[in-house]
């Protein structure tokens, strides 16, 4: 085993909102390989997205250890190698499809020349060639999406960390988004942390799925996905994806 | 192609105009009313031979508009600014300034005469008082409607203060400031009108009041024609700028 790129051991978090504590995470544990895609699953508002957010560094974590970028952190930045992508892809309404994905090169001040190259090939990449020029109300939903993922990977982060990217799209788009998010996460070869509360989505992408349970967020399984990939939606009707995903509804208390 | 598209769009909005004025100079003519009534359009334009001194007064009128409208953009968008910086400005001033927007402005007309005297410099100061704070009122809504997950996002890159400013808040609140600019044309005309009806010896609404003794009721028209007519061209140049720098769905309303 290498060293795990992030590790969390029982972390937790509290929020303090007029003198009362708040807890939103107890004891989390669980550690991500380089390039490794993990899918974070629980219950809406359980605090999946507060974890997302202390990996992010948006959060102090109250207690318990992180590490993220190994053991030492080298090799890791906190300001460049993050990328994030949201439930609401939160695109520039009047930057053109190419200026919102060069925003995150733009605020590291990164050489704008490459930048522009590297932007035409990561919209390229998420299947938008062409639209470099139409502003966001142009885009469907699911394009949008796209481009806020091209968006999270154009300063060429270590991690991204997508936060619900597909729950606000419809059911059969959210498929075909799936399936492109894993063919752009073998191409791109990033290491990506997923929370959904989508069960089946979770099993789909994850190479292993962290279950957290509610309020508090607390573990209540890491589980090895064992499915290989390139992966295609007819896995749903696999056995083995059957027991992945009763295992989960299991664990969540929902067989 | 451009003309006939225009013309194909706007053909109804421009006869619906030309149709009113039709109406208007046909009521006047049929009916026999008399022109200190109400004078046909004919008539009304007619007074532009007379000694009115127009050109003059409209641009003194038009002076004061623009001068107080200019104010009130430079005033109502930077104090917004300053207000998006320090929480403890907003805090104190804000409200503040919402009691004070509860004023009716034109009250204030007689005041200002005490204490600036007659004259451009006062009525610039009621157009300015009456159509600052529409202007300062959303641009500080706009800079605060900015997505909170966006603000993550560029925190994750550790943007500074500056760059979320000028990146994102400040073009996002763009549509709002120019609709407040858009409210406020018509304010800054009315709040210099108003200036000049309470006291001034030149301009538009000044030559309205002398002529309404004489019952020149043509020549009232034409001035609020002409005053309509600054406030449209101010319109025009506002909507100009923001077909500019706000790209279509990015406008509001």
């Amino acid at each position: 085993m290498t060293d795990p790129f992030i590790r969390l051991s029982g972390v937790r978090k509290e929020f303090e909102t007029r003198g009362e504590t708040f807890l939103a995470v107890s004891d989390v544990t669980f550690d991500v390989a380089e390039g490794e895609l993990v899918a974070l699953v629980g219950p809406s508002g359980c605090g999946k997205t507060t974890v997302l957010k202390m990996i992010a560094g948006l959060h102090d974590h109250s207690g318990g250890d992180m590490q993220i970028g190994g053991t030492d952190g080298a090799g890791f930045s906190a300001d460049k190698d993050i990328g994030m992508v949201f439930q609401q892809p939160l695109l520039l309404k009047w930057r053109k499809v190419l200026e919102n994905v060069l925003l995150p090169a733009e605020i590291l001040g990164l050489p704008m020349a490459e930048a522009r190259d590297r932007a035409k090939d990561l919209l390229a990449l998420v299947g938008l060639t062409g639209f470099e020029g139409s502003y966001p109300y142009e885009l469907s939903g699911g394009m949008q999406q796209r481009a806020a993922i091209a968006r999270s990977l154009v300063h060429d982060p270590k991690v991204v960390l997508m936060d619900e990217p597909f729950g606000a799209l419809d059911a059969l788009t959210r498929e075909s988004m799936n399936i492109e998010l894993l063919r752009i996460w073998s191409e791109s070869k990033k290491t990506i942390l997923f929370v959904t509360h989508g069960i089946q989505e979770a099993v789909f992408l994850g190479s292993r799925v962290i279950v957290l349970t509610s309020s508090p967020a607390r573990m209540a399984g890491d589980i090895p996905v064992d499915l290989p990939y390139p992966r295609k939606l007819e896995i749903k009707t696999n056995e083995d994806f059957g027991v992945y995903t009763r295992q989960i509804y299991g664990l969540l208390g929902m067989a | 192609m451009t003309v006939l598209n225009f013309v194909r769009r706007y053909w109804i909005a421009v006869a619906a105009h030309i149709a009113v004025i039709a109406a208007w100079q046909l009521f006047v003519q049929l009916g026999e009313v008399e022109s200190y009534i109400m004078p046909s359009p004919l008539a009304t334009i007619m007074t532009l031979g007379d000694d009115n001194a127009w050109v003059h007064n409209t641009l003194f009128t038009a002076g004061e508009i623009f001068g107080g409208y200019f104010c009130a953009v430079v005033f109502g968008v930077g104090m917004a600014l300053l207000f998006s910086w320090s929480k403890l400005l907003d805090a104190a001033f804000m409200p503040l300034l919402i009691s004070l927007n509860m004023i009716p402005k034109v009250a204030l007309g007689p005041i200002f005469i005490v204490w600036f005297s007659y004259g451009m410099g006062s009525n610039i100061l009621m157009a300015f008082a009456i159509s600052f704070l529409p202007i300062l009122i959303t641009t500080a809504r706009g800079l605060k409607e900015v997505e909170p997950d966006l603000i993550d996002l560029v925190r994750t890159l550790r943007a500074s203060r500056w760059q979320v400013f000028t990146k994102i808040q400040l073009p996002g609140s763009l549509p709002f400031i120019f609709s407040g600019m858009k409210v406020a044309v018509v304010l800054a005309v009315a709040g210099a009108i108003v200036g000049e009806f309470i006291a001034s010896e030149e301009g538009l609404g000044y030559l309205m009041m002398q002529r309404q003794v004489e019952l020149d009721t043509a020549s009232m028209f034409m001035a609020v024609l002409l005053i309509t007519l600054i406030g449209s061209v101010l319109y025009g140049l506002v909507i100009l700028l923001e077909k500019i720098m706000v790209p279509q769905d990015a406008r509001l309303g």
